[in-house]
């Protein structure tokens, strides 16, 4: 984890193409980046002219947080309001920060002159060191400067990508399709039982969709379920992709959810455990999340479908006792928050999906269809649905 | 106790007749009494003894210097004879005895010229050393040796015995120095010797804190102390002055009771009520004698001599009714703010002083006046609770604190308030020396051994506003040095980050790094020292010296606290202001 990873290299876990031994091209977008040194220049400028006037150095950093975030019910999208806070040196619980921020902004200026990327983990040692003349380090620990990042990244304008950090790759891919990333063409079909990781950066100067013959996307909770798809050939048998995002999924996953639906028109399908941390990974599939809010536009999909498990499923399918989960007071109070978000309020099948779970007093997991039989989920249940066509919207 | 007894054993009683009890019946006097009842007069134990009797000798000796106007030099010597036995020797500079009272003086319980007087003074009932000198004879059976030297006579030296069935004392032996005794430096005081059972033990309720404490209360006092150990102890003089002699008034008709109405009633030397009033009272003028005497059905011309307990009664009932104005207060003199602080600075090693002097009050119609002094900080204990040093007349109480009017003022003033830390119902802990001062002239002791005040509503109520008054400033005092620490801390974390700031500027557009860095201190500077000079607490512009700098109840002694300045190796120059602001002002000469 700690090691400089450098994407030019990542691939080489895959099976690796005949593409690898042919020159490769610079993947680094020149005009993109010029544009990202601008607006770092600009900020280290401004703070120069006032420190020189006597003024107090400072810059305004957009808010995230659900304060400052609105629910556009056209795009059906959550995005970033206008309002914003203002760093500056001279405020004591601001002033590290400040020159956290600095720090940081001067190694993304010096990324982007290498033309390499590097990991969150990266960044975080390439600012670390101790303050001169203290025994203080300029950052505790990674999450520190995870912090500063992505405030660089709104109050820059930059998305993490442009300021040439990735994050740890989480979630993972297999179906009917060939993809190209960084130059190393990837059949997806011939993946075995792992899959390909999906890499933190999906943009399209890194990854290409070249032959895609599926017909939609299945999107699950986590590996495990994932895995059964996979060993049972679900994406052959029904003609799809099977993506998977590790609980919350990452940017990575979210960016080529969001690229495989707009570019090759899939539709998504979501399979997701039947209590408010599955109905808020759908959230934010479909609408964005309230941190990343600035990023909706290129992530989320406002189309995208909740197939289950359902809160009826229990009923509807028969299940055994022992599958229920109780509900405990955090899942509750969540529950409540989650069906007053603004972007869940007007649906009354979710309203009612979400009152059921409350008053069944248990959620349930996608594996609690394990009961029924081993491949219950790919053989019964989720062909059922797409058959049927039931789903949340 | 005939429950002991077995009840086969016939009872025997001699049932006693009025008769054979009248042969038992006589006089008891004052000083059987008190030989019996010695605690009363604080000579519990012989620890406490000890410390009594020279307590009474060091009282008369400031009393008679003060009175005739000498700076007082007191010399305390305590000689071990043996294990339990003590020799005290006081020995003061005052203006001497006339042969003829000596006897009288040392001799005799309730003889002396202050209890007859309203008067601010030490020793009140005129018990005190005649009680020592008592003690000493009933415990070792030694006499008490008093030498007396008036100017320009000579020294007479008096070995008294006390007579305590008839309270008369005896002279054993009288002898007159040469003329050039050198016992006396300036030619006049006296000297009394005591030898008694006691025991000298270091600490709380010691000789030694009793005498700390009566230099503290007496700046104007130099006193020279030779313990058991063979130590010399000397407290200097810091004062030069004689504090102001106090004047005696009459009583003041709120102050007294039926029976000392009565009592002055059968003893004036007037004929007519008019004159009794205004001759005898305070505050009653002519207009307000026929006032009284009006209310009591009588006139200013009634004759005193008329007037008898219905009569009196009738009176004492007018004067509670009228309004009269309180008692003149020209009779106190307080330590005063400077005298106090030079006493409690010489003897407390406290990084802030404070001190404030109430204006004179009335109890049940005797005048009084407080006087609060705090010192905090410094190298007092830090974990314990706070000292409280207790003052009457300027003599220390070192016992029943508890019970004591001052104590429970401080435990119920609140100190939260000033930033300290209080226990409920209890007093504040903390670094902290409160210095409690009642002066009076007639202070309500608890007790005939004079330990503790009495807890008076007015007299309570007047600690707690002096109380307050020196927390305040106390409080202003911690809080600045709060947002100095504050400031010092903000600053340090500015300037900690700027130069990491300078360079990341300085690699990113390629800024001057080390103008760039001077920039932003002096900014940095400059926006720690805004806020230095910030709005204190009550809206004024804390200046230089703040507000406690120009007050003269307030000293600040900051030689105790600089802190050794950071080296700042940024860029290898050290550019720290100094970041105390407060005015230093001078410690009292030593």
């Amino acid at each position: 984890m700690a090691k400089k990873k450098i994407t030019k290299k990542k691939t080489s876990k895959k099976t690796s193409t005949k593409a690898a031994a042919t020159p490769r091209k610079s993947v680094v977008d020149k005009k993109r980046d010029a544009a990202t040194k601008k607006k770092i220049e600009t900020l280290a400028t401004s703070v120069v002219k006032r420190s020189m006037a006597q003024k107090e150095p400072s810059f305004e950093i957009p808010t995230r947080s659900i304060s400052n975030m609105t629910y556009n019910k056209k795009k059906r999208i959550l995005e970033m309001g206008t309002n914003t806070q203002t760093r500056s040196l001279f405020n004591l619980g601001q002033s590290r920060k400040f020159m956290q921020s600095l720090l940081l902004a001067k190694g993304c200026r010096d990324l982007i002159d290498a033309e390499k990327t590097l990991s969150l983990r990266g960044m975080y040692y390439m600012g670390l060191h101790t303050i001169p003349g203290t025994k203080e380090k300029t950052f505790n620990d990674q999450s520190e400067s995870d912090g500063i990042l992505e405030d660089l990244e709104v109050s820059l304008d930059g998305l993490r990508e442009e300021l040439h950090i990735f994050a740890k790759k989480r979630g993972t891919m297999v179906g009917n399709i060939t993809v190209v990333d960084n130059g190393d063409e990837i059949n997806c079909r011939k993946m075995g039982s792992g899959g390909y990781a999906i890499p933190s950066i999906c943009e399209p100067n890194v990854m290409q969709f070249k032959k895609c013959e599926a017909d939609f996307i299945l999107h699950v909770e986590k590996d495990t379920v994932w895995s059964r798809f996979n060993e049972d050939r679900f994406w052959e048998t029904h003609n799809c992709i099977l993506t998977e995002g590790s609980g919350q999924p990452p940017r990575g996953v979210r960016r080529m959810l969001h690229r495989m639906h707009k570019e090759l028109g899939l539709p998504v399908y979501c399979l997701l455990d039947c209590d408010p941390w599955g109905h808020y990974i759908y959230s934010v599939i479909k609408q964005g999340s309230i941190n990343l809010a600035f990023e909706s536009e290129r992530m989320a999909i406002p189309d995208a479908k909740f197939m289950g498990i359902r809160s009826k499923d229990y009923d509807r399918l028969d299940l055994s006792d022992d599958v229920k989960i109780e509900l405990n007071d955090r899942d509750i109070t969540r529950a409540k928050q989650i069906a007053a978000y603004p972007w869940f309020e007007g649906k009354r099948e979710w309203q009612r999906e979400i009152k059921t779970m409350l008053n069944n007093g248990f959620k349930m997991e996608v594996e609690s269809l394990i009961t029924k039989d081993i491949s219950y989920v790919t053989e019964e249940y989720v062909p059922q649905r797409l058959k049927e066509g039931d789903f949340l919207d | 106790m005939t429950k002991i007894k077995t009840p086969k054993k016939k009872k025997t009683r001699t049932n006693a007749t009025a008769e054979t009890m009248a042969a038992g019946q006589r006089d008891i006097s004052v000083s059987e009494f008190f030989a019996k009842n010695r605690h009363l007069l604080g000579f519990d134990n012989p620890r406490k003894a000890m410390l009594t009797a020279i307590k009474e000798a060091v009282d008369n000796a400031l009393d008679a210097c003060e009175e005739a106007g000498i700076l007082p030099h007191v010399y305390v010597r305590v000689l071990q004879v043996n294990e339990t036995r003590f020799k005290l020797t006081i020995r003061d500079n005052g203006p001497g005895i006339v042969r003829e009272q000596i006897e009288n003086i040392f001799g005799k319980l309730l003889y002396g010229s202050k209890f007859h007087r309203l008067k601010m003074s030490r020793g009140q009932q005129g018990i005190g050393i005649s009680a020592a000198g008592m003690y000493g004879l009933m415990t070792t059976g030694k006499p008490v040796v008093i030498i007396s030297k008036i100017k320009r006579k000579k020294a007479h030296e008096v070995v008294l015995k006390m007579d305590t069935t008839k309270n008369r004392p005896s002279v054993i032996s009288d002898t007159e120095h040469a003329e050039d005794d050198k016992l006396f430096a300036e030619g006049h005081g006296t000297q009394v010797t005591i030898e008694l059972e006691g025991k000298y033990q270091k600490g709380r309720q010691s000789i030694d804190e009793y005498l700390e404490q009566t230099a503290i209360a007496n700046p104007h006092a130099q006193i020279t102390y030779a313990t058991p150990t063979n130590e010399t102890i000397e407290f200097p003089r810091v004062i030069d002055e004689l504090p102001e002699e106090p004047k005696e008034i009459k009583p003041h008709p709120k102050g007294i009771e039926l029976g000392t109405l009565i009592q002055m009633l059968e003893r004036t030397d007037q004929r007519q009520l008019g004159g009794f009033l205004t001759k005898d009272f305070c505050r009653v003028g002519a207009t307000k004698a026929r006032e009284i005497a009006k209310g009591a059905d009588l006139t200013g011309q009634s004759w005193v001599k008329t007037i008898g307990h219905t009569e009196a009664e009738k009176l004492y009932d007018s004067i509670q009714k009228t309004r009269i104005i309180a008692p003149n207060t020209d009779c106190l003199v307080p330590i005063g703010s400077k005298a106090l602080l030079a006493g409690l600075l010489k003897e407390v090693k406290a990084e802030f002083f404070a001190a404030s002097t109430r204006p004179p009050n009335v109890y049940r119609g005797n005048p009084f006046q407080i006087e609060v002094a705090i010192g905090y900080g410094g190298g007092l204990g830090r974990d314990d609770s706070a000292k409280v040093l207790r003052f009457a007349n300027r003599v220390p109480l070192l016992y029943s604190q508890s019970s004591c009017c001052s104590f429970k003022a401080v435990a119920e003033t609140s100190w939260k308030n000033y930033g300290l830390t209080q226990p409920r119902n209890s007093i504040p802990s903390g670094p902290l020396v409160v210095m409690v001062h009642m002066v009076s002239v007639w202070v309500p002791f608890t007790s005939e051994s004079k330990e503790a005040i009495a807890d008076y509503d007015e007299i309570r109520k007047e600690m707690k506003l002096a109380l307050q008054e020196c927390g305040r400033k106390l409080g202003t005092y911690l809080r600045r040095r709060k947002r100095m620490a504050r400031e010092s801390e903000r600053r340090s974390v500015f300037e900690r980050y700027i130069g990491e700031i300078s360079r990341c500027c300085n690699s990113l557009v390629g800024a001057d790094t080390d103008k760039l860095y001077k920039a932003l201190l002096k900014q940095a500077r400059r926006r720690t020292d805004d806020a230095d000079a910030e709005l204190d607490d009550e809206g004024n512009i804390v200046d230089d010296g703040g507000r406690l700098g120009n007050d003269d109840g307030v000293i600040i002694v900051d030689d105790l606290q600089d802190l050794p300045e950071q080296e700042d190796t940024l860029f290898g120059k050290s550019a720290k202001k100094k970041k105390k602001k407060i005015t230093k002002k001078k410690r009292g000469k030593k």
